[in-house]
């Protein structure tokens, strides 16, 4: 419950925390919501000696939507995304996968960067951006990196954004298409048992392209080209959706642990993923 | 290592000034630093909730804010929302309605409802169960704290109707 002492930054810019972060390296960390880092700090798994808080840090939570893309700032909190009318519309995916992360006071406080950036294959988010084919902004020293969410995760709590590099903002190519997030879990605020986030586009009945990414079933979010494969040129029939089935239990790789052995996260990622289809179908 | 800085914070209106370490979480200087020890400590991994007060217009777990965080900024905790007095109707429907036994997520649970009733003065049942969702209660089995809430929003509503 008690976190070790730490010097406490909460600069207004971006610049700012860059300094920060390059004088002490390692030993420096950036605090957005602070729903997974004051946890692990409180049982003392976290060691970080120099927090950044970014809350008065300008420009991180604007929700931008365009013709084509959608813009969503580092900061903006999980109850912003359920909130925002016009992202509702531009992705209804993400509040549908919001509603079902935490609780609504986590929501107040947690946000989409410090999601996809945490790198716990627990976080809904990853696997729901690597479905819409997100990218991510990181700001560091040398200038800005763009780095696709489907390349973002090496391991858990690895990923492709160094120590010394900020997630900035996440952009999304405006999805169409049905659409859903399905997720079992054990009980609100759980991390899912497995979950499966699904965009189908249909064209004269039959499914024209399809994106589907598995949450919390390695570790890693998976985005199952695969099981995408299989659904595409099908009328998304029952033998198509097995197919698809099949081919995403090829590419999750989940681990035994209190939500239940092997077999049974394998069964149920296959019914979730069933779902999830056979919903975003209904809606596509 | 951390020396302690100079923070201020309006709890309940009043500005509290002092010095602390960054780390201390924002319910230890509500409960031992200022003595408002209305809000609670259940959990040490933001389930429960029985720490929830109300920052800036969100429901917050004081238990997951350190104290450098919320420099500056605006709290209510219960005490805030009605004292002996001047119960809030929310208070009023939970003692009415049995919404609380050993009260001791009670305090949590009516300032995360004030919030939940602001947003939405209209819930449905499952509004309400979704809406408090992230306070944990071991004894009413909810069901009471549902019908408490219901009946203050319905005592809310025909009060702003009678206003108006």
């Amino acid at each position: 419950m008690i976190p070790a002492a730490f010097e406490y930054y909460r600069p207004k810019d971006m610049a700012g925390v860059l300094s920060i972060l390059e004088e002490h390296g390692d030993d420096a960390r950036v605090m957005a919501g602070g729903h997974s880092l004051i946890p692990m700090m409180k049982l003392r798994m976290a060691d970080v000696p120099h927090l950044i808080d970014l809350q008065d840090v300008g420009g991180l939570s604007d929700i931008e939507i365009s013709n084509d893309t959608i813009s969503i700032g580092a900061m903006v909190t999980q109850h912003a995304i359920i909130d925002h009318d016009g992202l509702a519309e531009a992705a209804p995916i993400l509040r549908e996968a919001s509603l079902q992360i935490a609780d609504p006071q986590v929501r107040y406080m947690g946000t989409v960067g410090g999601n996809v950036a945490n790198g716990d294959p627990g976080n809904d988010m990853p696997g729901l951006m690597q479905c819409l084919d997100a990218t991510f902004t990181v700001v560091g020293a040398d200038g800005e990196r763009r780095i696709p969410a489907r390349e973002f995760y090496e391991a858990a709590y690895m990923t492709a954004r160094d120590d010394e590099e900020v997630l900035t903002s996440v952009t999304i190519p405006r999805p169409s298409g049905g659409y859903a997030y399905e997720k079992q879990k054990r009980k609100i605020g759980d991390y899912a048992t497995a979950a499966a986030a699904v965009q189908i586009v249909k064209e004269g009945g039959s499914c024209a392209s399809a994106a589907i990414a598995m949450t919390n079933l390695s570790d890693t979010p998976i985005y199952s080209q695969s099981a995408a494969a299989a659904l595409v040129g099908s009328s998304v029939d029952d033998a198509a959706i097995s197919a698809a089935i099949d081919a995403m239990l090829g590419d999750i790789d989940p681990t035994e642990d209190n939500r239940g052995p092997v077999a049974f996260k394998k069964h149920v990622a296959g019914v979730i993923l069933r779902r999830a289809i056979e919903r975003a179908w209904s809606r596509a | 290592m951390s020396s302690k800085k100079h923070y201020s914070i309006t709890v309940n209106g009043k500005q509290e000034e002092f010095l602390a370490e960054p780390r201390e979480l924002l319910i230890y200087t509500l409960r031992e630093r200022l003595n408002i020890t209305g809000p609670h400590i259940g959990c040490e991994t933001s389930h429960c909730g029985a720490c929830t007060v109300t920052i800036d217009g969100k429901s917050v777990k004081a238990c997951t804010m350190f104290v450098a965080q919320a420099d500056g900024k605006y709290v209510t905790t219960i005490e805030g929302i009605g004292g002996l007095d001047d119960l809030h109707p929310l208070q009023n429907a939970f003692k009415e309605h049995h919404g609380l036994q050993c009260g001791y997520c009670t305090p949590g649970m009516i300032t995360r409802a004030t919030k939940l009733l602001e947003e939405n003065p209209n819930p449905t049942e499952e509004e309400i169960r979704f809406g408090m969702a992230g306070n944990i209660c071991r004894c009413t089995g909810y069901q009471n704290i549902v019908k408490s809430i219901q009946a203050a929003a319905a005592e809310m509503n025909a009060a702003k109707e009678a206003a108006e």
